[in-house]
């Protein structure tokens, strides 16, 4: 497991080199309920490039199912969402794709999570919980916290659909885009 | 009232080689039973969820036809899924669903608004192309050909009444020697 770095006064990560990421991966499709954590710096700009297909589910245990059998004919996929979302969708997960080992990819936005705390201290109980429950399943997660982070996520997808291991991104602080940072 | 093997068997003709078809539950161990293939996918995993399943499998194979075999206590655990297929619209996609009005594997519990839900409405409502109900397996037989070859997603509504009791094999279903047949016919665009 890897756990989520700290994010004191560290700059937010950035909203266009995610999604440079996303494409170095040759993630083509983003399955969503949209999560404001990721709203602005992600699913807004992905929602208006042409080099992705969004499905909008009404809830994210479709988008387990969906990434998981578009992973049948190798087409990635990513599946962005709120740690809520994820907490709804673990039998799904659990099921899908790590008892099935597929590789499924996540990218979970912390709703909650204060910028100068980690996650694993933060005040919010939904935060906090999130790295111990996906450590008892056994399922790697990696932190977003800051720019620094977001070069791990192009190698990490690679690695989920060359292993079939699921895989999930936790994103501390809301990504920015150019012109927008605080 | 159709008996659900008997619907599977009068489906089974008009699957195509190329087809992709979702079963769950006991409709699956019945398919599986009458119409043994490698591009039926088995492992939903997770209860409600074969229609998610399909779509990605429309999504990823565009070219292909996808059918759904859903059971009526399953769809309702997923019935945002309506929407967002309706949604998608994905070309061709035809969603069967079984109505027994139980959770016939789960000990024959009624399920909530038994006799009264209606699927055919929801589908409509959620956007479906179209969707109609079937309780004379002749009438389903005829509407067939046209239903596999509507342009979007289309539900047809069995009520059934179990069959012949095909053997309720988990272990195959949750076994990764099914999802590599599966995968692997797929990638082979096995006809």
């Amino acid at each position: 497991m890897t756990a989520s770095s700290p994010a004191n006064k560290l700059a937010p990560p950035s909203g266009e080199d995610i999604i440079a990421q996303l494409k170095k991966a040759r993630v083509g499709i983003i399955v969503s309920v949209p999560d404001i954590v990721t709203s602005d710096g992600l699913l807004w700009p992905i929602s208006k490039d042409p080099d992705f297909q969004l499905i909008r589910v009404c809830k994210e245990d479709e988008g387990v199912s969906i990434c998981a059998a578009l992973s049948y004919s190798n087409t990635r996929a990513l599946l962005l969402m709120q740690q809520t979302g994820l907490m709804d969708s673990l039998n799904a997960i659990r099921a899908i794709a790590m008892d099935y080992h597929q590789p499924v990819c996540m990218m979970v936005g912390l709703q909650g999570k204060a910028p100068d705390e980690t996650v694993l201290a933060s005040a919010s109980y939904g935060v906090r919980i999130i790295p111990p429950i996906l450590d008892v399943m056994a399922l790697k997660h990696i932190g977003i916290d800051s720019d620094a982070d977001t070069q791990h996520i192009a190698p990490a997808i690679d690695t989920a659909y060359e292993t079939g291991d699921a895989l999930c991104f936790l994103v501390g602080q809301s990504p920015v885009i150019a012109g927008e940072r605080p | 009232m159709i008996q659900r093997d008997l619907a599977l068997t009068t489906l089974r003709p008009h699957v195509e080689p190329r087809d992709l078809v979702v079963a769950v539950y006991q409709s699956c161990f019945d398919w599986l039973a009458l119409c043994p293939r490698n591009l039926n996918y088995v492992s939903t995993g997770a209860m409600g969820q074969a229609s998610s399943h399909a779509l990605g499998l429309a999504l990823g194979s565009p070219d292909r036809r996808v059918i759904v075999l859903d059971g009526d206590g399953s769809l309702l655990m997923n019935l945002g899924s309506l929407v967002t297929i309706a949604n998608v619209r994905p070309k061709h996609f035809l969603h069967l669903v079984f109505e027994n009005g139980v959770y016939e594997v789960n000990g024959g519990h009624p399920i909530p608004g038994t006799g009264t839900v209606d699927f055919v409405g929801m589908a409509k409502a959620a956007g479906y192309q179209d969707a109609m109900r079937f309780s004379q397996l002749d009438a389903f037989e005829a509407a067939l050909p046209e239903l596999l070859a509507c342009d979007g997603p289309v539900m047809a509504v069995l009520k059934i009444a179990p069959g012949k009791a095909y053997p309720r094999d988990y272990n195959y279903i949750h076994s990764a020697t099914a999802r590599k047949i599966f995968r692997d016919a797929l990638n082979r665009d096995e006809t």
